[in-house]
């Protein structure tokens, strides 16, 4: 890059978001549509996974919470192609027509969000559970009502596990290029428009976009830590 | 409303083998307030969950009336009660989950409970604002709701000032004219001659006296009970 | 309260993956190579086709090892990639129901602007590739299978060098634009279709040292994947454009393609 590139890029950026480049807000939202579901419907599976995992007692669930807490790292090109191979139409899933859709990229970020919202969510409640387990069972509970009143008392701690998962989905390249295909208007995001920039050789614009990126990420925090606050003023 | 005589003999529980009850003997009405007493480490506690069906006796025989595992309508008040963050009308409900009691029956039945321990007022607040009174008050009302046969209370007034404490034996004294049975751990000697119908004096894991609460006081049988009253075995806090 | 927003929740995503799910209704999903895509060649042509017939060309650009494998998997429903003898192996195996000539660019080979090798004096490619190998000057290949990697492991054959383990060799495994900002950062010879190199920003100190010899003619085809073996290949649609881009119409807007005023892509008409 020629010197004052990044000067450039910052010039470059700050001139994407004031324009409020058409393209670039296309790309923009379509990430944070792909990401947001991706979360939202990891968070319907991890957040309860995890609350099991710390409140069931059965064989296997400390090999289950080492699991999950590896699989917050997992990579995510090995997300990609295992899930390029199942909805690919020689797949076992192929008859749904998905792969190289805004689809299988929400798929493939399933599944690299809902280890990593697991394991938090596991921490999170087991510290809950180990001060409520006894009264919990002096008042006969179920193991599935204590999971969800855990659940709930811990709903704004999760907050960090839906916020992880936010940031994980929206910044992972390696999976919804393989799954997206990467096309134009149909399954181009931030993170393959800056993987794509960087092969032409436009440093710069590749930069501009992640700070454009970056920016989101960071409103997004700022705006769920708003809230939580909010919200955890209710019930102090 | 059935009752829950309870009966133990030769009562063993040694988690990992180290003995905290040796053999513990002890039969108790359905009905009344039985306070049971005696130093650290007695085995109070342990007791007490275990009439909870918390933990398994090692050895030994125990019923509840009819039942020889601990049935439905037995109910335990902590010490430190939990607080959910939730509403106090939220956190007087939750006995109701596990019976399966629809939401809008639950909180209907909490209010009504709250107005009778007096936190009707505090009803929308957050639980956790609570101080420790109230805190005991929301708990005995969350027990209380369930409508327990068999309510087992550990250290109800620990840590409280002398008018929170009053309340909560107000509130113990009602539940008990509603015909349910009460077992109560304390260290309070003075609640323990306002409220107890019958005292039992345990020490080392076993019981040493089971008599009616003026004859304890009055003429205690062993050595080691006229010390406790006296003051001369130690204390978990001071009164 | 917890059950409500629960249920509202699984609600939403279920509706908001319906939403994402649906597609424009005639559309054909085209592997290519990143050299058409990067080169703008796409952006340039596809918008014509569609105003034409209302079909949206969705591009996958990978290398062409990689775009024949998807044609393979049937996940694609035409191709256009350029390597010829894999293309014609590709329809001969039954993967491809047949291969139409589109049009052709060239390769050349950039370096270093000082050219330690001298290829700038070679005879023809051959020669500048030796010139190279015999030097021992840094070389990147895409080394991903892709109808640039096999061009450049054809000319290494050809004059009998194996560069494979050698020191200055280096295999980046990654497309085009990657291969070349290797290249600008160690200052590489590295070879490249000229399309992708007159869209590349990231120079440096490269530029073209060779081009021109007849052998770095790159030509690209068109495949339309066999139906009879993925019945799922929308055939009607992805024919449309191939006779299209194979038709004057389709010729007339690739040579218009211009990038500095330098066309790009010679159509085979």
């Amino acid at each position: 890059m020629s010197t004052g590139g990044v000067g450039t890029a910052f010039g470059e950026a700050l001139s994407l978001i004031l324009a409020f480049d058409h393209q670039v807000l296309d790309i923009a939202l379509l990430s944070l549509r792909v990401s947001g579901l991706a979360v939202a419907i990891g968070l319907l599976i991890g957040l309860p996974a995890g609350a099991c995992l710390a409140v069931g007692r059965f064989r296997g669930k400390q090999t289950l919470a080492v699991i999950a807490n590896g699989f917050m790292g997992l990579p995510s090109v090995v997300v990609g192609v295992v899930v390029y191979l199942l909805l690919s139409r020689s797949g076992p899933l192929g008859d749904f027509g998905l792969l190289y859709t805004p689809s299988a990229m929400v798929i493939a970020q399933i599944v690299l969000v809902v280890p990593l919202m697991a394991a938090i969510s596991r921490q999170v409640v087991e510290d809950a559970w180990r001060q409520y387990a006894e009264e919990f069972n002096a008042m006969r509970f179920t193991w599935s009502q204590s999971v969800r009143t855990l659940l709930h008392d811990c709903r704004y701690s999760l907050f960090v596990a839906v916020l992880a998962g936010l940031g994980r989905a929206m910044s992972e390249v390696g999976a919804v290029m393989i799954v997206g295909g990467n096309i134009d208007r149909s399954t181009r995001v931030m993170t393959t428009s800056i993987a794509l920039e960087t092969s032409k050789g436009d440093l710069p614009l590749a930069i501009a976009l992640g700070l454009v990126l970056i920016a989101m990420i960071l409103l997004l925090n700022g705006l769920a830590f708003v809230v939580r606050n909010w919200a955890m003023r209710r019930y102090s | 409303m059935p009752m829950f005589p309870v009966s133990a003999s030769r009562l063993r529980f040694e988690p990992n083998g180290h003995a905290v009850l040796r053999g513990l003997d002890l039969v108790l009405g359905g009905e009344g307030i039985s306070v049971v007493l005696g130093p650290n480490g007695a085995g109070k506690s342990v007791l007490l969950r275990i009439l909870c069906g918390l933990l398994e006796p090692s050895a030994g025989t125990l019923r509840w009336g009819d039942y020889d595992h601990c049935p439905e309508g037995v109910a335990m008040v902590f010490q430190q009660p939990i607080m959910l963050r939730a509403s106090v009308l939220e956190n007087a409900a939750l006995g109701l989950i596990p019976l399966g009691v629809a939401r809008r029956e639950r909180q209907a039945s909490a209010w009504a409970m709250l107005e009778r321990v007096g936190l009707a007022d505090r009803a929308r607040d957050s639980a956790r604002q609570l101080s420790g009174g109230e805190r005991q008050r929301l708990a005995l009302a969350r027990a209380w709701l369930t409508r327990p046969r068999l309510l087992l209370l550990d250290e109800p007034t620990a840590s409280l000032d002398p008018s929170g404490a009053e309340m909560v034996e107000r509130i113990i004294r009602e539940v008990r004219t509603e015909g349910c049975k009460i077992v109560m751990t304390t260290h309070n000697l003075g609640q323990a001659t306002r409220l107890a119908d019958d005292v039992v004096f345990m020490a080392s894991g076993c019981v040493r006296e089971h008599v009616p609460v003026s004859e304890f006081f009055r003429r205690p049988a062993s050595e080691e009970a006229r010390l406790f009253i006296q003051g001369e075995l130690p204390w978990q806090m001071a009164f | 309260m917890a059950n409500g927003i629960l249920k509202r929740l699984v609600a939403a995503a279920a509706l908001s993956l319906v939403a994402l799910g649906a597609a424009a209704a005639d559309s054909i999903t085209l592997a290519s190579t990143t050299s058409t895509e990067q080169s703008g060649l796409f952006g340039h042509i596809l918008p014509i086709f569609q105003k034409k017939t209302g079909i949206e060309v969705k591009v996958v650009a990978l290398g062409t090892g990689q775009a024949l494998d998807v044609g393979r998997r049937g996940d694609a429903d035409a191709l256009l990639v350029h390597d010829r003898a894999k293309e014609d192996a590709f329809v001969a195996e039954g993967y491809g129901a047949y291969r139409k000539n589109v049009m052709y660019n060239d390769f050349v080979i950039v370096g270093p602007t000082e050219d330690p090798a001298d290829i700038k004096t070679a005879k023809d490619a051959g020669d500048a590739f030796k010139k190279i190998a015999d030097g021992g000057k840094a070389f990147v290949s895409r080394g991903d299978r892709s109808g640039t990697h096999s061009a450049e492991q054809r000319f290494w054959k050809a004059v009998d060098v194996n560069p494979v383990g050698q020191t200055w060799y280096k295999e980046a495994g990654a497309g085009m634009g990657p291969t070349l900002n290797m290249a600008a950062g160690m200052g590489a010879y590295t070879l490249t279709d000229r399309g992708t190199w007159a869209n590349f920003k990231n120079r440096q100190g490269l530029a073209i040292l060779y081009s021109g010899d007849p052998k770095l003619f790159n030509p690209y085809g068109a495949i339309l994947v066999n139906p009879e073996r993925h019945p799922h290949v929308k055939k009607a649609l992805a024919e449309t454009f191939i006779n299209w881009i194979t038709s004057d119409e389709g010729a007339a807007a690739i040579a218009s393609y211009k990038l500095g005023g330098e066309q790009l892509f010679f159509p085979m008409k």
